[in-house]
């Protein structure tokens, strides 16, 4: 099986790679999967408190390359957005922009479950009330 | 007459490193160009039946077949009357193993295996299972290797067989094949090893060794794909094995089917090759190993699985931790073509059984690598590869939280993963 360009550039140059500061109350951590399932993700929002804004996304991940392009892709689109905006993302759409065929679909999953793991941190931290968790 | 058209494309004599390169010797291994030069005739021009007893055509098929065979059997140190042709190593496995549960059925039902079979073995076994056999698949080491007390102590009065690997095809182990085979003397049972990475790799006297029935194939010692071996065993004792294809009764009633000539004249040829050179390439090959392997040991929390005692000339499996085999070949797979026992290298998303059955956790079976060298592997590829992977592995345990947590001193055993 061939990996497609795009997995290919974000394994390659992935985006964003680092670690936030989880000790901060405007950053929210994600860290979902598990080592014996071969991929572990940790995804991180800090989000700008005066315009709401995500300013920045870092990851690090344990997994193959779609994995790693997955979560790569996921901090490039969250960086800009509200905590709502970011919440509508879907894994589908990960799918789609990076080409990833049907054994694959479960990287998507994880980047959308370590996005919504990332804000749902952020909520509890800034007293909001904790998302339904994710059906996956 | 047959003028070689095929320089070897695995040596550049320009001393010039040609990419990508191939450490996937395990899964198959390019065919000797000496072999094909041997098998080229008997394509188009001796094109005969083997079995076509009444014209030139078929004679010197017949003489190309029973040539081959001597070859063969000169290599396991047999006798040619006990090699039966087949499809490859999986054709002989169904064969041996049914072949004998089948024959047998009178003396018993039981066979002892191990976890760390090739599949072809095991889901036979799992297929003698559901027509009332009973199959003890023995637990290996930690090393993988078996225990021979467990293995005695599984003898019944109901057993027919002892199938036993000789080399693992993921991680190189050599089982006590010696060992095993008085085990099974001494308790009348027959005794059938799975030798495809074996044979051609390292001696095997099916006499010395004790061995009744074995299997083996061409495409994993530089010849054909599509052409095996069963060897059965025809004194002290004689064995015999129930025919699993009906049809015109070849190679002795055990395996119809019109014999693959140009095949086994290649297999033949791929013996005689291995015969003559196997001594000096095994010295070869291990040396080149066990530099890649203490070269890539220098990467921190690097480690061998399998024994490196008794092992395969060929081979070792390096688990890298905290970063994941797929995603750690991804880096180099443009270059180096090798195997992993990661999930995500199957469909099945479970990483390899095999190193599983070693104690391993799933986290250090989805980090490992299998390297397996061959006869076209140089040093300068070796020099490549190391580099190349010790790169890679650094790269992406940049990128790992695992490694992140490791190198911070977090317990990460202590962590509740959601597993999903």
């Amino acid at each position: 099986m061939a990996y497609s360009d795009k997995v290919i550039d974000h394994y390659t140059n992935p985006k964003n790679v680092g670690t936030l500061d989880k000790a901060k109350t405007n950053v929210g951590t994600g860290l979902v999967g598990a080592p014996e399932c071969g991929d572990v993700m940790r995804l991180q929002i800090e989000v700008d408190q005066e315009s709401g804004l995500i300013s920045d996304a870092k990851f690090k991940t344990f997994g193959c390359g779609s994995a790693i392009a997955s979560s790569s892709l996921a901090t490039e689109w969250l960086k800009g957005k509200t905590v709502d905006q970011a919440l509508a993302i879907d894994n589908m759409d990960i799918v789609e922009e990076l080409n990833l065929p049907p054994v694959k679909i479960h990287c998507s999953v994880l980047a959308e479950d370590a996005i919504k793991a990332a804000i749902n941190d952020y909520r509890v931290k800034n007293g909001l009330t904790e998302l339904v968790a994710a059906a996956h | 007459m047959y003028v070689t058209l095929h320089p070897n494309p695995f040596k550049d004599k320009t001393m010039e490193l040609n990419l990508p390169i191939y450490l996937d010797n395990n899964a198959t291994t390019p065919m000797d160009p000496r072999v094909l030069d041997a098998m080229l005739p008997y394509f188009v021009e001796k094109f005969g039946n083997a079995a076509s007893r009444n014209h030139s055509f078929g004679w010197v098929a017949e003489e190309a077949v029973d040539y081959a065979r001597e070859q063969v059997a000169k290599l396991i140190k047999a006798d040619p009357k006990e090699i039966i042709f087949t499809s490859g190593a999986t054709e002989a496995d169904n064969l041996g193993l049914k072949g004998i549960f089948e024959m047998y059925a009178s003396k018993g039902n039981h066979i002892v295996t191990c976890t760390t079979e090739h599949k072809a073995v095991l889901d036979t076994c799992k297929h003698l299972e559901k027509m009332g056999g009973q199959v003890t698949y023995l637990e290996v080491q930690p090393d993988g290797l078996i225990d021979l007390g467990q293995l005695e102590a599984a003898i019944t009065d109901k057993t027919i067989l002892i199938s036993i690997m000789y080399g693992n095809n993921e991680i190189g182990v050599i089982q006590p094949i010696r060992e095993i085979s008085a085990i099974a003397r001494k308790h009348g049972v027959l005794f059938f090893t799975d030798a495809t990475q074996a044979v051609g790799k390292i001696p095997v006297d099916v006499n010395a060794d004790g061995i009744d029935l074995m299997a083996f194939s061409g495409h994993k010692m530089y010849g054909p794909k599509g052409v095996g071996v069963l060897y059965v065993r025809r004194k002290n004792p004689r064995v015999k094995v129930t025919a699993q294809m009906d049809g015109g009764g070849h190679e002795r009633g055990m395996r119809s089917g019109t014999l693959n000539v140009p095949g086994i004249v290649g297999l033949g040829k791929a013996c005689e090759l291995c015969m003559n050179e196997m001594e000096a390439e095994g010295k070869r090959l291990s040396a080149m190993r066990d530099r890649l392997e203490a070269a890539l040991l220098q990467v921190e929390e690097a480690y061998v699985n399998g024994n490196t005692e008794h092992r395969l000339p060929h081979t070792c499996n390096i688990s890298f931790k905290y970063v994941e085999g797929e995603g750690l070949m991804m880096g180099f797979n443009k270059n180096i073509a090798l195997s992993s026992g990661s999930a995500c290298t199957s469909a099945s998303l479970e990483p390899s059984y095999v190193l599983k059955a070693l104690g391993l956790g799933d986290d250090l079976a989805h980090s490992s690598l299998r390297f397996g060298l061959g006869r076209f592997t140089t040093d300068e590829q070796i020099d490549f590869t190391i580099n190349a992977i010790t790169t890679s592995v650094l790269k992406l345990r940049e990128m790992s939280p695992l490694w992140e947590m490791f190198k911070e001193g977090v317990d990460i055993d202590a962590i509740e993963w959601a597993h999903h």
